[in-house]
């Protein structure tokens, strides 16, 4: 079938972002143990800041440095500001804050930005790219790009630098960690750093096809989704779920209907968790302390 | 000790909340009231409007609040209506039907409004319908679907401006014949207007021996729909119909480029604002679509009846607000109609004055046609509302057909 | 319940609140009235989901699903169906209440956060469902010109009367709930919260009791959301998605979930907040709309979590009492090589320990 193609590449490049936004939930959630309902928004940040850095003038890669480090310093800065005085909260009342956050961040995008999408060019303005009887949009290519890249770059930190071991301590078991010396609240608040930068990266190459200030809603609960789906404590889980998503919406619009593609994704979901809560790489009961 | 006292506060706070949300009311009730006894001074004309100001259909709910406040400060600073001044009571029902079955029960039973304007979009205007019935206040909507004003015998108090959708699926068929596309595509947005939009297109159609080979919908928040254009590709229509508003408007029209498909693609008048144009970019060129005369004012004839109320209205708006947009010019029709129904109403109207008034605007020329009301037809446009405009350079360009 | 006042003092609050309640339409206009309808119907809610949460642990983030089937089962058997408006409204429940024994069965053993999101799925789910078997549900469009709630030849048709069915629901299912906290059943509920594990242990049905609570939760989403449609005449999708179930969620947590008047705080905190922020707002910055309410809305909600996380009403109870704030201690037990550790409500003067276990992690 002609289209098969098609459906196939439209659902990795979407996959692409859900893997980056879900990626974000994964690292906050290994080292800090918090749903984090913000990541959309942190997502939704970085779209918008890369349209408002790129009107006052700044080269491309200058935009995508200044979006990420601001978005990652609001990560870290919400995190002291708010996670960090609840003391001993209950993870009900952690998911609940971190809500109240994400209202805060959707009304300031809403006063400072209107209601409009806003709209930013193409990182190329090239036209489609035609692959085995599909196409892609550039910028699609930039969105996989930006996932790899990510990846990679987190391997590297996680493996090979000495504050990503301590993160990595971290995640294995806290107390351990703290009697190294780490302080597990400042592990707390470099993971919402990152997990904001990573989601921040998402929003920068998807910004061309949509800047919104309610973008992050629907955004985070895919990228939630894709989380859950690899097993909440697993990257490499986060990733491969992205993009089996976002090939499962694909696939879903064209054999099922438009109106139900979510539907098979939701329902993927609730059968994942009934006979497979730990996802697909994750381990059963693996909360963090 | 500090925690005490701050969660004092915040309980002082939301208990505070409480008690002046109570106090607030009462103190409006009888600010209104002492307005309406000062005998030197004219009273004021409280008119309540809804408009979809934010949530998802903010880009209609915008430019309408903004062309109604326009008139009514224009209005107001002229001396207002016979003497009145207009008190406006607008309120954002957030594009959702319960908050604006609250908006319209807080403006007629709190605020004691003449009239209500609104809502922006289809489905709040209908929750607000049966209210504005039975409480029997006149209520103008700016909204597309022809179900707010059918059956007349169920609509008595209700009128609306925006074209309704039933005519804007004829014009296209209309268009549909003069170019021989038998076999169509539609596409349509997972909401009240693409679903009317769809269920009027398929009666005129039917009619016409139009034929709808595929039906594709996508959601209002979706950015990608080349799933559903890839399979509507496989089904060879003539032409494709898209209903929907921008963004996701837009993002069908990106679809178009990215697939590079060179099927005509022919829109609704959900894209009579500069947003489809700035978001499609280069891919909004070529779609077609009816819409209101607004968008190609200064290229009409002189002999053209609105073309005087069009330029000044366009000059007006985009001179304080920024590009013109047709739903602006929905709202802005909803006001100026309950300004002209009061003009007759004399100095003590009643709702059902207004109402009266509302159904006898003869020849009215507005922002979205000339309008003739009547008991059994609560918008009165025709077709000659509507022409069909193509973009060409990112620009919008009248289409004789 | 740990109350300082003694049980006559308590019956008299009691009754001064029910007084308030019943006069308070006297005094008031009509659109505070719609606010307290408004608050009546979510207290409902929010009574089950404090019961599903405080007392059994679950997290959900699907309320607004059972509100919606209450709600369209009202509205599509009313209107298409012309049956009565009260059978309609039992129709809902147990179709709701069957739903969720289905969904629930598998669902509630789940651990937290999974659970949180299936539920998630869950409600989104219905949601959908809604707005595609647009044949029966009339899509995104809806339903209107639901009819009036009648008793005989007393019809409940404008916002005065409607209130008092309203307050009349609220205060059954929150005597019923207050009864259902004290039983037998209420304190099996409080073993499972605490720990699952020594619940089992200690013979109690823990998946029946943890699907029985859902059902009922479901039960009271179900008559509000069908009270909701007769009250608003119009039922469309998007009055039941996920923001709405996380507003349910945000009430049920901002009222406290330690108490039986917890809810009933919530909600009138949240309608009010929100309205007060409408009519505030618009003063300071003249062309603002809903954007700066969300702000202010999400603000009080993080400081509310931080500094009163046990709600507001242990906050306003402990402050009239003229205590110090209850404040949360955590014991670490061990038990079998499993550690449990238990969050207690303690005063800090009574270091007792005597209180309410309220939460529980296993490490």
């Amino acid at each position: 079938m002609s289209g098969l193609m098609q459906y196939i590449l439209t659902g990795l490049s979407q996959g692409g972002l859900y893997a980056l936004v879900g990626l974000g939930f994964v690292l906050i959630y290994n080292v800090t143990g918090i749903i984090n309902f913000v990541q959309g928004e942190f997502v939704m940040l970085g779209a918008m800041l890369a349209i408002a850095y790129q009107h006052l003038g700044l080269p491309l890669p200058l935009v995508i440095l200044f979006t990420v480090l601001t978005v990652a310093l609001i990560g870290g800065g919400l995190e002291i500001v708010s996670i960090r005085p609840a003391k001993n909260a209950t993870p009900l009342t952690l998911i609940i804050i971190t809500i109240g956050l994400s209202m805060v961040l959707r009304g300031v995008a809403l006063v400072v930005w209107g209601t409009d999408p806003v709209v930013m060019q193409p990182f190329s303005n090239a036209g489609p790219v035609k692959i085995l009887g599909g196409s892609l949009m550039p910028q699609e290519f930039y969105i996989l790009g930006a996932t790899v890249l990510v990846v990679c770059l987190l391997y590297v930190f996680l493996d090979h630098t000495v504050m990503g071991k301590a993160f990595r301590a971290c995640v294995i078991n806290k107390l351990g960690a703290s009697l190294m010396g780490i302080d597990p609240r400042r592990m707390s608040t470099l993971a919402f750093a990152l997990g904001a930068g990573i989601g921040a990266i998402g929003g920068v190459v998807f910004a061309p096809t949509l800047a919104s200030y309610d973008m992050g809603v629907a955004l985070g609960v895919k990228g939630f989704i894709a989380a859950v789906l690899g097993g909440l404590t697993s990257v490499p889980g986060v990733i491969l779920s992205g993009f089996i998503v976002g090939i499962g919406e694909s696939f879903g619009t064209a054999f099922v209907s438009s109106g139900y593609k979510d539907g098979i994704t939701l329902l993927v979901l609730l059968l994942v968790l009934l006979f497979r809560p730990q996802g697909l790489f994750g381990i059963y009961g693996s909360k963090r302390v | 000790m500090k925690k005490r006292i701050i969660g004092f506060l915040l309980v002082a706070l939301i208990t505070g909340s409480v008690l002046s949300g109570c106090s607030n009311s009462a103190s409006n009730t009888s600010n209104s009231a002492s307005n309406t006894s000062k005998p030197a001074e004219k009273a004021d004309f409280v008119i309540g409007a809804v408009f979809d100001i934010t949530g998802n259909s903010s880009s209609l709910g915008i430019p309408e609040r903004d062309s109604v406040q326009m008139l009514v400060d224009d209005t107001n600073a002229k001396g207002g209506i016979n003497g009145h001044r207009i008190k406006l009571v607008m309120l954002d029902n957030k594009s959702t039907e319960s908050e604006s079955a609250l908006a319209i029960k807080r403006l007629i039973e709190q605020d004691k409004v003449l009239a209500i304007i609104g809502a922006s979009s289809s489905g709040p205007s209908m929750a607000m319908v049966p209210i504005a019935q039975e409480q029997k206040v006149p209520l103008v909507s700016a909204a597309a679907s022809i179900k707010i004003i059918e059956p007349a015998a169920d609509r008595k108090w209700v009128f609306k401006t925006a074209q309704n959708d039933a005519l804007v699926a004829s014009r296209v068929v209309k268009y549909l014949k003069s170019k021989n596309f038998n076999n169509v595509a539609f596409m349509l947005v997972n909401s009240t207007f693409g679903e009317s939009g769809l269920a009027e297109f398929k009666k005129v159609a039917d009619q016409e021996k139009i034929n709808i080979v595929s039906t594709q919908k996508f959601e209002a928040s979706d950015t990608n729909m080349t799933a559903q254009l890839t399979k509507i590709k496989d089904s060879k229509p003539d032409a494709i119909i898209v209903w929907a508003t921008p963004p996701s408007a837009s993002n069908v029209a990106k679809g178009f480029k990215q697939l590079g498909l060179t099927i005509p693609q022919i829109q609704s008048h959900g894209i009579g604002n500069k947003t489809f144009i700035d978001q499609a970019g280069d891919s909004s060129n070529g779609v077609v679509f009816p819409i209101g005369k607004l968008l190609v004012a200064e290229g009409l004839p002189e002999s053209d009846s609105q073309k005087s109320v069009l330029t000044q209205y366009a000059k007006d708006y985009e001179a304080k607000y920024g590009p013109r947009s047709t739903f602006g010019g929905h709202g802005y029709d909803a006001m100026n109609m309950v300004i002209a129904a009061l003009k007759k109403a004399g100095d003590n109207p009643s709702r059902e004055l207004v109402r009266d008034q509302l159904e006898q605007l003869k020849d009215f020329k507005g922002i979205s046609g000339v309008f003739n009301m009547s008991a059994s037809d609560h918008n009165g446009l025709k077709e000659d509302a509507l022409v069909m405009v193509k973009i060409v350079d990112n620009k919008w360009t009248y289409l004789k057909d | 319940m740990h109350l300082s006042a003694g049980p006559k003092l308590k019956a008299a609050l009691i009754l001064a609140a029910l007084a308030v309640a019943v006069l308070l339409p006297f005094t008031l206009d009509n659109s505070i009235i719609s606010l307290l309808i408004f608050a009546g119907l979510y207290t409902l809610v929010t009574v089950g989901l404090c019961l599903l949460m405080g007392y059994a642990g679950q997290i959900s983030l699907g309320q607004a699903a059972f509100y919606g089937i209450g709600a369209y089962s009202t509205a599509i058997l009313t209107t298409r169906f012309a049956i009565n408006p009260w059978l309609a409204m039992l129709a809902g429940v147990v179709l709701a209440v069957a739903i969720s024994f289905v969904v629930g069965w598998p669902l509630l053993k789940l651990e937290k956060h999974y659970l949180a999101l299936a539920t998630l799925a869950f409600g989104l789910i219905v949601q959908l469902v809604i707005v595609e078997e647009a044949e029966i549900t009339g899509g995104s469009s809806g339903i209107s010109s639901i009819p009036r709630l009648s008793l005989g030849s007393f019809s409940f048709d404008n916002d005065f009367k409607f209130y008092f069915l309203v307050l009349g629901f609220a205060l059954i299912g929150s005597l019923l709930a207050g009864n259902i906290v004290n039983s037998r059943v209420g304190r099996a509920l409080r073993a499972v919260h605490t720990s699952e594990v020594a619940a089992r242990s200690l013979a109690v049905p823990v998946n029946q009791i943890k699907t029985q609570v859902f059902a009922l939760s479901a039960a009271y989403a179900s008559i509000a959301g069908s009270l909701f449609a007769h009250y608003i005449s119009f039922v469309a999708p998007n009055s039941f998605g996920l923001l709405t179930s996380i507003d349910f969620l945000v009430m049920a947590v901002i009222g406290g979930m330690a108490s039986i008047w917890g809810p009933i705080t919530g909600a009138l905190a949240v309608v009010f907040l929100r309205r007060l922020l409408q009519t505030v707002v618009p003063m300071f910055f003249p062309r603002a709309s809903g954007e700066y309410e969300i702000i202010v809305f999400g603000l009080i909600l993080v400081a509310v979590m931080i500094f009163l996380p046990e709600g507001l009403f242990s906050g306003v109870k402990s402050i009239l009492s003229g205590r110090g704030l209850l404040k949360s201690r955590t014991l670490k037990l061990k038990n079998e090589g499993e550690s449990v550790q238990i969050r207690v409500m303690e005063d800090e003067q009574d270091t007792g320990g005597q209180g309410n276990a309220l939460g529980s992690q296993r490490s």
